[in-house]
């Protein structure tokens, strides 16, 4: 009868353990604090190595009502997406782990509008925050600005920290105890460069997670699912600029796809809009799971609890 | 595992330590100057043992084992529908390309009434993505205390598709079979206690047969499928029998590391999987080395991302599936309507493409030769600036299919604006919606 020895790989590398919030005793007013990172092998594979953390998941909450959200993600939450510290509120008991703060693009959007809209939300949860500016860099500067003065102390992760406006980001970062959200576009190099870019200004590597950014299902998500396995071995393998928690938005990816907007149009075979768009979100999130991911920023909350329910399930030995 | 060339030299006749064989030493009847030369060229695969009339059989049959690939190539057929499994390389997709994606069956019971209607809306289900024909590949039909063979017959007369007969009872299996002749199914399976007859079975209907064993124990699974390759059945499909997510992952990561790294001839075979009812499972499986899965139903809204998600892992990293650069008309333009502009990667110049041809609207859509990659990707590596969008313009002579000089960008890419101005003075530029699905309103808005 032949033996059969289990191959493992010696890795030599391991994620870096990532703290995000700070509670009262660190000078911030989060209830709890949410730590990632820290594998010493890939995902899941505990045969091999330790997953000291289990990954997290974000749910995304807009400073106001969504004008372009899918229709399924509106009824999904209710009258709640009308005040930001209400659906904050809602976002948590559907089990985030973390609130992710977007802000949109309004006449309405100052300084201003981001430091009262930011407190509403630290004062509606005690969750961690993560925080992206409506996605133009000058807006971004202005808004996240503006939130990391107001958020002074709290290890808020402020995203998205790009190669165009990073210096900005991180200066407020590093003036007000904050974290960043390094995004490349899909590419190993400019991942490890960005990080470098921002540990030279002095910020600490355990302040800054990776974001390789995200494809959706159907629209281009294999280029990070291939770049973020080759981010986790390179990691592994003792690449110490590679070694950051990789975050990811599946929220926003997906449900932009036509796919999970829209009803009108579509064949027949695409099948009921509901459960289609709800599995878009879901199946381009846990595929990222399977890649690596540690913390992903969702939106529908049915698929909240299906890929939470996958990540349990992957944690149990 | 392949050898190397110097490897196959040592088993060549110039190595030999027979006299009678070694006389033969670079006798050249190969047609190469020497046996090294064969050797090296047998390692590149540029020619073949036969050409050599003198090599031993031991070393024929070392040369013959070392071809073989680490994972089975496993076939199962109906009507013309083929899937192969196996033949993979590699742990990872980036490292080369994963090959054969695995088969996804839906399970239809043998007390179910309605098993033949399912397996009609299977067969029949069909989605266009990105201009593949995505389909499922078959039906598990599973023993259920029903009557297994009418069940397969009806099955099989409903859908065109392979089958994977679900019973470890030999007697029913082998209705299940008779029921199926004319395709290649695959039998499920043979356990420790029934495998002589199963593999019996599998050898006289000449289908691949499923090694099951409980638990994820590699141990026993290695040895039952050594006992029925023993038994004459080479073509072997595994069975761990873990369902869950953790050890599911463990365990077929272990067999595909066994196989590939290790060279493990008892496990180098494609792994069956059972998702339930559960896509999320199934997704797990499709991108973590399954060679079959099998589903416990059938839903369009579940299956359709499902069968994109597994088109995007199988999607060959080293080659961007790419349209052809140049104009494309969509719903019959005329000289007056709206010129967009976007990359030649398909994935861009579907979405494109297809909001175009959607909202009804006319349009011209001129696709730049941007290296198959998406507008934001490829303006990000210089592929895609003002220099090569204007030079596409001027090369494909769209202008003097338009009666106007308005050229629409993607939002993303904005920021060329300034550029394209001075690089094609005569135009006038227009920034579109960064999403191609704000493209309807925008040409309704703007051009309408």
């Amino acid at each position: 009868m032949p033996t059969i020895e289990v191959p493992k790989e010696k890795w030599s590398g391991k994620v870096r353990e990532i703290t995000l919030g700070a509670t009262a005793a660190d000078g911030g007013t989060r209830t709890k604090t949410v730590t990632v990172g820290g594998e010493t092998t890939l995902p899941f594979l505990h045969f091999e190595g330790e997953i000291p953390h289990q990954p997290v998941i974000a749910i995304e909450v807009q400073d106001r009502r969504p004008a372009d959200w899918s229709p399924v993600l509106l009824e999904a939450w209710g009258d709640v997406t009308d005040d930001v510290a209400t659906w904050a509120k809602a976002a948590e008991e559907a089990g985030a782990d973390i609130i992710a703060l977007k802000y949109t693009q309004h006449e309405d959007l100052s300084p201003d509008h981001a430091r009262q809209t930011l407190r509403k939300v630290l004062d509606a949860t005690g969750l961690p925050l993560v925080v992206f500016g409506p996605g133009q860099a000058e807006l971004d500067n202005e808004v996240l600005v503006a939130v990391a003065e107001e958020g002074k102390g709290e290890n808020l992760v402020l995203g998205v920290c790009e190669d165009k406006n990073y210096r900005t980001i991180v200066a407020a970062a590093l003036a007000h105890g904050h974290m960043v959200d390094a995004r490349c576009p899909m590419d190993v190099n400019l991942s490890k460069q960005l990080n470098i870019l921002i540990s030279d200004m002095g910020l600490p590597l355990e302040r800054i997670v990776m974001d390789p950014t995200t494809g959706a299902l159907g629209y281009g998500m294999e280029y990070g699912y291939s770049v973020m396995e080759r981010l986790r071995l390179a990691a592994l393998q003792g690449d110490g600029m590679t070694q950051q928690p990789m975050l990811v938005t599946p929220g926003e990816e997906a449900w932009r796809a036509k796919e999970a907007r829209t009803e009108e149009g579509v064949p027949e075979a695409w099948g009921d809009w509901g459960e289609r768009a709800v599995n878009w979100e879901t199946l381009t999130a846990s595929t990222l799971v399977e890649s690596g991911a540690d913390i992903l920023v969702m939106r529908h909350p049915e698929s909240v609890k299906r890929v939470r329910a996958m990540i349990d399930a992957l944690m149990s030995e | 595992m392949a050898l190397s060339g110097l490897e196959i030299y040592k088993l060549l006749p110039a190595s030999s330590k027979n006299p009678e064989v070694k006389k033969h030493a670079n006798c050249k009847e190969c047609g190469f100057p020497t046996c090294l030369a064969f050797a090296m060229k047998l390692g590149q695969k540029q020619a073949e043992l036969s050409q050599c009339p003198y090599v031993e059989e031991e070393s024929k049959s070392k040369l013959e084992a070392s071809a073989a690939p680490p994972i089975r190539l496993i076939t199962v057929s109906a009507d013309g529908h083929k899937l192969e499994v196996g033949n993979e390389t590699v742990l990872f997709r980036h490292e080369k390309t994963f090959y054969h994606q695995p088969g996804l069956f839906v399970r239809v019971k043998d007390t179910q009434s309605d098993a033949a209607e399912v397996a009609k809306a299977v067969g029949e289900y069909a989605v266009d993505y990105v201009g593949m024909d995505l389909t499922l590949d078959g039906i598990a039909v599973a023993a259920d205390g029903g009557d297994f063979g009418a069940t397969v017959a009806a099955v099989k007369e409903a859908c065109p598709f392979p089958l994977i007969l679900l019973s470890d009872d030999p007697a029913t299996a082998e209705a299940g079979l008779k029921a199926a002749a004319g395709t290649q199914s695959l039998l499920w399976a043979a356990t420790p206690d029934n495998w002589e007859a199963m593999a019996k079975l599998a050898a006289d209907y000449k289908v691949p047969l499923v090694v099951r064993v409980d638990g994820g124990d590699l141990d026993s699974l290695a040895a039952l499928a050594e006992q029925v390759k023993g038994a004459g059945v080479e073509d072997i499909v595994l069975d761990p029998g873990v369902r869950d997510y953790a050890s599911g992952l463990a365990v077929f990561t272990q067999l595909r590391r066994l196989a590939l790294k290790k060279n493990e001839r008892s496990v180098g075979y494609p792994i069956i999987a059972f998702a339930g009812d559960d896509p999320v499972l199934a997704g797990q499986q499709v991108a973590k080395y399954s060679g079959f899965v099998v589903l416990d139903g059938f839903s369009p809204g579940t299956i359709y991302p499902l069968l994109v998600m597994r088109a995007n892992i199988f999607t060959d990293p080293q080659k961007p599936i790419q349209v052809k650069p140049g104009v494309y008309e969509i719903n019959n333009p005329q000289p007056g309507d709206p010129l967009m502009v976007t990359t030649n990667f398909s994935i861009t110049y579907f979405s494109v493409a297809n909001e175009i041809e959607s909202s009804g609207i006319p349009g011209w859509l001129l696709v730049a030769d941007a290296e198959g990659m998406s507008v934001l990707t490829a303006w990000a590596a210089g592929k895609f600036d003002a220099e090569r969008i204007a030079k596409s313009v001027k090369s494909t002579g769209i202008a003097e299919k338009l009666n106007h000089q308005r050229l629409i960008i993607p939002g993303h890419v904005a920021v060329l604006m300034g550029e394209l101005e001075e690089e094609l003075p005569e135009w006038e530029i227009n920034v579109g919606p960064r999403e191609a699905v704000d493209l309807p309103n925008f040409l309704k808005v703007q051009w309408g």
